[in-house]
């Protein structure tokens, strides 16, 4: 199972706690992930399902390519980060 | 009368309550969010709704509870079909996802529970169940003058007014930033681009008059005398008789007729009130004189409004959602960038500051 961890910041808007869930690609691993948390979903995904325009995803310390499909491989040992860019006042 | 304010800001929605003829923040809920609109819907009992943007997490909205509040979905846009590339006017592309929600509105009496919902970039959407859930209007999405809407002083075009006609429930117009004026007679099947004579000084000349081309800041309608919409207009001030067929300019408006919201009396057409600034190359009070207009006569003449109002390096803009009236007509409020809020209870005539010192107002509704 891959370990998916999100950022402090989202949980006060929607608890995120550190989930599991199996899967090939971040894809995969993330839907595993909202499927127990559907709430969480809209926060990290916008309406087409793409990673929202200021959240990031690492795998392994490495910041995802595929921003629209989320297609990057993940293994059982990975560590998915869901993060967002910190901005504005 | 309504003794409650709703204050949408940069950091929370602010209620203000009424006390002893004194005005005063009473409430605050999401403090340190972004919170952009609400609508209270007076037919079930009060359901209120807010409108959040998290920015980085998004656009959210939340429904009012016994105890408080429930996070509800936000209206979403449908996957887009595979292989659709679309531009917006400006040739960027254009992405299917809510960025704003900017317009909230109740359904006739009797049609309780639809609530409607206008969005960036330009979507429209309906819920049948108090916001439980929402569908999109494809039929107005897929017109192909949609695809002529554009960015004003946001990136993208939206939906900004809604004003559900009182004797007609299925008879639905809609204003937008930039877009024009549409109308529905059949509840959202079809709909018809209105608004001639409107103008765009600032267009090319082939487009000045082109109803899509208009940059409608604000659009509305008199309660009792549908018939009559007023229009403030990135280009100054326009008046319907018709319901919005055709639209007559009015001109000569002292100090300016720049501005975003308008509000119309509920019971006397005639009567009108806007926030001038100077026009869109500073978007400032005149003289940083913060000043109201209010026009008793179909805008032939306007009284300038300012007792009670900051008349000395005042740099307030007043958003379109951000002034309210009542509905007996004589209370109205407003809120500014500056996070400057004053109420009226003659309207107008006189204006008491409740706060100098809130967040960024985007928005101010009576409940």
């Amino acid at each position: 199972m891959t370990r998916v961890i999100f950022t402090a910041n989202i949980q006060r808007h929607v608890g995120c706690p550190e989930a599991e869930a199996s899967g090939r690609t971040v894809r995969e691993v993330l839907e595993g992930v909202f499927a127990a948390n559907p709430g969480a979903r809209s926060y990290v995904l916008d309406d087409q399902a793409a990673l929202r325009k200021h959240m990031a995803v690492f795998v392994d310390g490495h910041g995802i390519r595929d921003r629209a499909c989320l297609s990057d491989a993940v293994t059982e040992t990975s560590t998915v980060y869901v993060f967002q860019a910190l901005s504005g006042g | 009368m309504t003794d409650t304010l709703l204050v949408s800001t940069r950091k929370g929605l602010f209620t203000v309550a009424r006390e002893s003829g004194r005005w005063d923040v009473a409430k605050v809920d999401f403090l340190g969010d972004n919170v952009t609109l609400t609508l209270t819907d007076s037919r079930s009992g009060g359901h209120c709704f807010a409108a959040l943007d998290h920015g980085h997490f998004g656009v959210k909205l939340h429904r009012s509870t016994a105890t408080g509040w429930e996070e509800i979905p936000a209206p979403a846009y449908p996957p887009k079909p595979e292989g659709l590339e679309e531009d917006d006017a400006w040739g960027r592309p254009l992405a299917w996802s809510t960025a704003r929600i900017w317009a909230l509105a109740a359904g006739g009496a009797d049609e309780p529970g639809v609530i409607w919902c206008g969005t960036l970039p330009g979507g429209l959407f309906r819920s049948r169940d108090h916001g439980g859930s929402w569908e999109f209007v494809r039929s107005l999405w897929d017109n192909p003058l949609r695809k002529r809407w554009a960015g004003g002083g946001a990136d993208l075009p939206g939906i900004h007014s809604i004003l559900v006609d009182p004797r007609n429930s299925k008879r639905v117009s809609i204003a937008v930033s930039t877009g024009g004026i549409w109308l529905t007679e059949d509840a959202g099947a079809t709909w018809t681009l209105r608004g001639e004579g409107m103008r765009a000084e600032y267009m090319p000349v082939e487009l000045t008059h082109d109803p899509v081309s208009q940059d409608v800041h604000c659009l509305a309608q008199c309660p009792a005398a549908p018939h009559r919409m007023w229009v403030q207009h990135h280009n100054g001030i326009f008046v319907s008789s018709d319901e919005g067929k055709t639209f007559t300019e009015i001109t000569g408006v002292e100090p300016s007729a720049f501005g975003f919201p308008v509000v119309v009396h509920p019971r006397e057409p005639d009567t009108a009130w806007f926030v001038p600034e100077i026009k869109d190359e500073k978007r400032i009070p005149h003289g940083g004189r913060l000043a109201v207009t209010r026009t008793r006569d179909g805008g032939k003449t306007f009284d300038v409004l300012t007792r009670g109002l900051p008349q000395s390096h005042a740099y307030d803009v007043v958003y379109r959602h951000a002034l309210a009236l009542d509905a007996g007509g004589d209370r109205l409020a407003f809120g500014s960038t500056t996070g400057g809020l004053w109420v009226s209870e003659d309207q107008g005539d006189g204006w008491a500051c409740v706060s100098h010192t809130l967040p960024p107002i985007y928005a101010v509704r009576f409940a």
